[in-house]
């Protein structure tokens, strides 16, 4: 990050947005971590301090985007980034944006995820520009990540506005290489000047600054007519494609395969539509494909143009069924829509098809992972008191892996949160045993409102805060909880347990996961109490505690089976189901030596009833 | 720049089991083709599916914009788990090579009894019978002879290198993994690169 100007570097789409703050100037930046955005935080992480940038790791996305936009009144440059579905929970604070405008550049980062790599659902976040009424910058590639960043923090001092600048997984998870251009000073202190008629969106105000944003609208419209993020690819042919972000990528990437000369209008700001560059591209060409993942956000706007400016011109895209509406676009899913839609052929390759079944590798929970250890004394628990008819209202983070064989333990999942949400409606309607699981990072952002609810409405249910110290599944963020923040800085640690009896909970346990006797009675304690129950499971992340062993030159303990002990009742392969565990060729049950982490939980007779399973006293996996 | 197929690129899809530092390979690929003064893209998935999950990386040299590498235009599979190599294979076209670690980690679909593990023999047969060059080597044994086991993934960076697949020049290689490693491990590595390297020139019967 350091690099000098016109130096070139091998960076992810993410690390260039990072870089792109720094040569922006950017003195806040905050946000919630989500894939496909985490490396921007994990980067900063790194480098904030150093550059005099502030940044934190916020409770959630609304929170974070509230304080880059005080930042930003108060004449600080800022940032605030997160996956597509953050922007949803962040929405409320974005909206409103758009009427107060801003004073210093508040470039607001969306990271879509077409194909739903890491995410619950595609949503096509372009849409949010639209709602806003504030412009649109989508970059293709790492070297437009950074550069076109820093002409929308431009742009957004220029017009007063916030930017929405929205990538995708293969954009901010692209890696391709990037010349540095110079950095920019920070400033990360400022000063607030009282404007409430401009600030304040009473009624009252905001009735007259929707003119306003309707004005500053018309202002864009020619901010987008001449921007030099709109360019035409090639001239003269009869056929013409308009696109933009990833999708752009695919179709260069795909031309050369149809064998046929198509003029390519890419837009990088892509709203306000720019009406007069199209209505010329079109004018200039008898056919025009759309080339655009996910939603028909420029296809409507391209054929409402054409109507109003009465051209003829044949467009093709996903109104008319030529282009698929869902998942990513590759180069072939590009080639073969164009190809049929054109009535050219294909020019499929034949592939290599080997003909065999071959088993999934389905993303587990790591060898020591507490969470583990916590679902099976959740099912020991339902077991032993013979409750069968459970609904399991899961959450997002590692231990909605909780979802797959042997455990099972994830009924519904809708977003962040939602386990003690719907755990809210399903005690309500139905007399089943209810059971909400949330990790301590998610329990911050968005579970606190549901239990505040649950125990107001005096719900039966119990909740299961899966407390790993850590926001594991994006890159070992600090939640709340911990005592440290960002760059490694002091930060109030806020106890789970002190919030969750403040809101009246009555049964409250915090057990240790690892050991299985506790936690096992625990739970079944809070399953036979009337309310609302909260059992905080607390171990931090295996990943971590290996991390920090290694820091410390520490060995990593090792355990294996003594055969001449072991009962072969496979309890530890598929009722544990820790990944280090397999049976050899000859049936019998071995340790992986390079998998197993050493957590010991599998040596408890509530896993090995025999205690089969013993430390190693050769291999210790070292620093 | 002359890829495998004459099309002045070259596109190497890295596979693997999350855990296995092939997103580092890729990343000491890429690094040797920008020293090289070569364009390089790749892509990376994060998030969820790295948990002991597949992790494939799609990697590419030349004149190319996006990172995914169409159907059947793969030239070369790098395969860090050999089941995960035969995975990958159905992207694969007529004109792929495939270059696997023999290492073998078992998905928790055959753990927890849903599947079974393939026979490896039989599909081994399967791929000679489709004309694929298809060469497993021992990456784990080499890496330890080079001085550590975490070394599998520059062995097969430096089989890569050895079987003529990236248009960088060793010193590159070397580079990139100084750029991008720890000063104590630039030794082990660079071994494990040259080893590889050695062990797949040999396997093809290619002379130094």
């Amino acid at each position: 990050m350091n690099a000098g100007e016109n130096e070139t570097l091998f960076l992810l789409g993410n690390e260039a947005i990072a870089r792109g703050l720094l040569e922006a100037g950017v003195g806040f930046a905050a946000t919630y971590p989500g894939t496909p955005s985490s490396e921007v935080g994990e980067v900063l992480n790194d480098v904030a301090g150093d550059a005099g940038m502030y940044f934190e790791f916020s409770v959630n996305e609304k929170v974070a985007l509230e304080g880059a936009a005080a930042a930003s009144m108060s004449g600080v440059r800022s940032f605030a980034f997160m996956k597509h579905v953050g922007l949803n929970v962040a929405s409320d604070a974005f909206i409103s944006l758009g009427y107060t405008g801003v004073r210093a550049g508040l470039v607001v980062m969306s990271a879509d995820d077409p194909s739903m790599y890491s995410s619950q659902n595609e949503q096509d976040n372009r849409h949010y520009a639209e709602l806003a009424w504030v412009p649109l910058v989508e970059p293709s590639n790492p070297q437009e990540a950074k550069d076109f960043l820093t002409w929308a923090f431009d742009l957004s001092e220029r017009r007063g506005t916030p930017v929405l600048f929205r990538t995708t997984t293969r954009v901010s998870h692209m890696r391709g290489i990037v010349r540095a251009g110079p950095r920019k000073p920070a400033n990360s202190r400022g000063s607030f000047r009282r404007d409430p008629w401009h600030l304040s969106l009473l009624p009252a105000v905001a009735r007259r600054l929707k003119e306003d944003l309707v004005k500053r609208y018309g202002d864009l419209k020619l901010e987008a007519e001449s921007s030099p993020l709109n360019r035409v690819i090639g001239r003269g042919s009869e056929i013409g494609a308009i696109t933009s972000s990833a999708a752009y990528n695919s179709l260069m990437d795909a031309l050369p395969h149809i064998g046929i000369d198509v003029d390519v209008l890419k837009l990088g700001m892509s709203y306000p539509f720019p009406q007069g560059l199209v209505g010329s591209f079109l004018r200039d060409h008898g056919t025009v494909l759309i080339v655009e993942e996910l939603d028909p956000f420029l296809e409507t706007k391209v054929r409402a143009l054409a109507q109003m400016s009465g051209l003829g011109v044949r467009i093709l895209g996903k109104m008319d069924g030529h282009f698929p509406s869902s998942y990513e676009y590759t180069p072939d899913v590009v080639r073969r829509s164009i190809a049929d839609a054109l009535g050219l052929p294909r020019g499929d390759i034949p592939l290599v098809e080997i003909g065999a079944e071959l088993p999934p590798r389905p993303p587990v929970m790591c060898s020591g992972c507490p969470h583990r250890a916590t679902f099976y004394a959740v099912a020991l628990a339902l077991r032993q008191l013979k409750l069968r008819s459970v609904v399991f209202a899961n959450d997002i983070g590692c231990y909605g892996m909780g979802f797959y064989k042997p455990f099972e333990m994830d009924d519904v999942t809708l977003c962040m949160g939602s386990s003690i949400g719907t755990a809210n409606g399903f005690s309500q309607v139905t007399d089943q045993q209810v059971v909400a699981f949330i990790g301590d990072s998610t329990f911050f952002h968005a579970g606190l409102p549901g239990l505040v609810n649950a125990v107001h409405n005096n719900r039966r249910l119990l909740l299961v805060i899966m407390d790993n110290s850590t926001t594991a599944m994006t890159g070992f963020e600090p939640p709340p909880s911990v005592s440290y923040e960002a760059g490694n800085r002091a930060a109030t640690p806020i106890s789970i347990e002190n919030v969750v009896r403040a809101m009246g909970v009555n049964y409250v346990k915090v057990v240790d996961p690892y050991d299985l006797r506790g936690t096992l009675s625990a739970v079944k304690e809070a399953l036979t109490s009337d309310g609302v129950s909260v059992v905080i499971a607390r171990r931090e992340c295996a990943l971590l505690r290996d991390a920090e062993l290694r820091r410390k030159g520490e060995p990593i303990p090792v355990y294996e089976v003594e055969q001449d002990k072991c009962a072969g009742c496979l309890n530890c392969v598929e009722d544990f189901s820790c990944p280090s565990f397999y049976t050899n060729d000859e049936g019998l049950v071995e340790i992986d030596a390079n998998l197993c982490d050493g957590c010991g939980v599998c040596t408890q007779r509530l896993v090995c009833p025999p205690a089969a399973i013993v430390k190693s006293d050769g291999e210790v996996k070292g620093a | 720049m002359s890829g495998a197929q004459g099309r002045g690129q070259v596109n190497i899809v890295i596979t693997g089991v999350g855990g296995q530092g092939n997103v580092t390979a890729g990343i000491i690929m890429g690094e040797a083709a920008r020293l090289a003064g070569l364009n390089a893209v790749m892509s990376e998935i994060h998030g969820l599916a790295q948990r002991g999950g597949v992790v494939s990386v799609d990697f590419r040299i030349g004149d190319v914009y996006g990172p995914i590498i169409p159907e059947g235009r793969v030239d070369l599979v790098l395969g860090f788990e050999i089941l995960e190599a035969y995975r990958a294979l159905d992207r694969a076209g007529p004109s792929t090579t495939v270059i696997t670690s023999s290492e073998r980690i078992t998905p928790s679909s055959v753990n927890v009894g849903d599947a079974k593990y393939p026979d490896l023999e039989e599909l081994g047969a399967k791929v000679a019978s489709r004309g694929i060059r298809f060469y497993a080597i021992n990456a784990p044994a080499i890496a330890l002879a080079a001085g550590s086991a975490l070394s599998s993934n520059m062995v097969m960076v430096g089989a890569a290198y050895g079987a003529g697949f990236l248009p960088v020049g060793i010193d590159d290689i070397r580079n990139a993994i100084k750029l991008h490693l720890r000063e104590t491990l630039w030794e082990t590595n660079m071994r494990a690169v040259e080893m590889g390297a050695d062990e797949i020139r040999r396997m093809m019967g290619r002379v130094r």
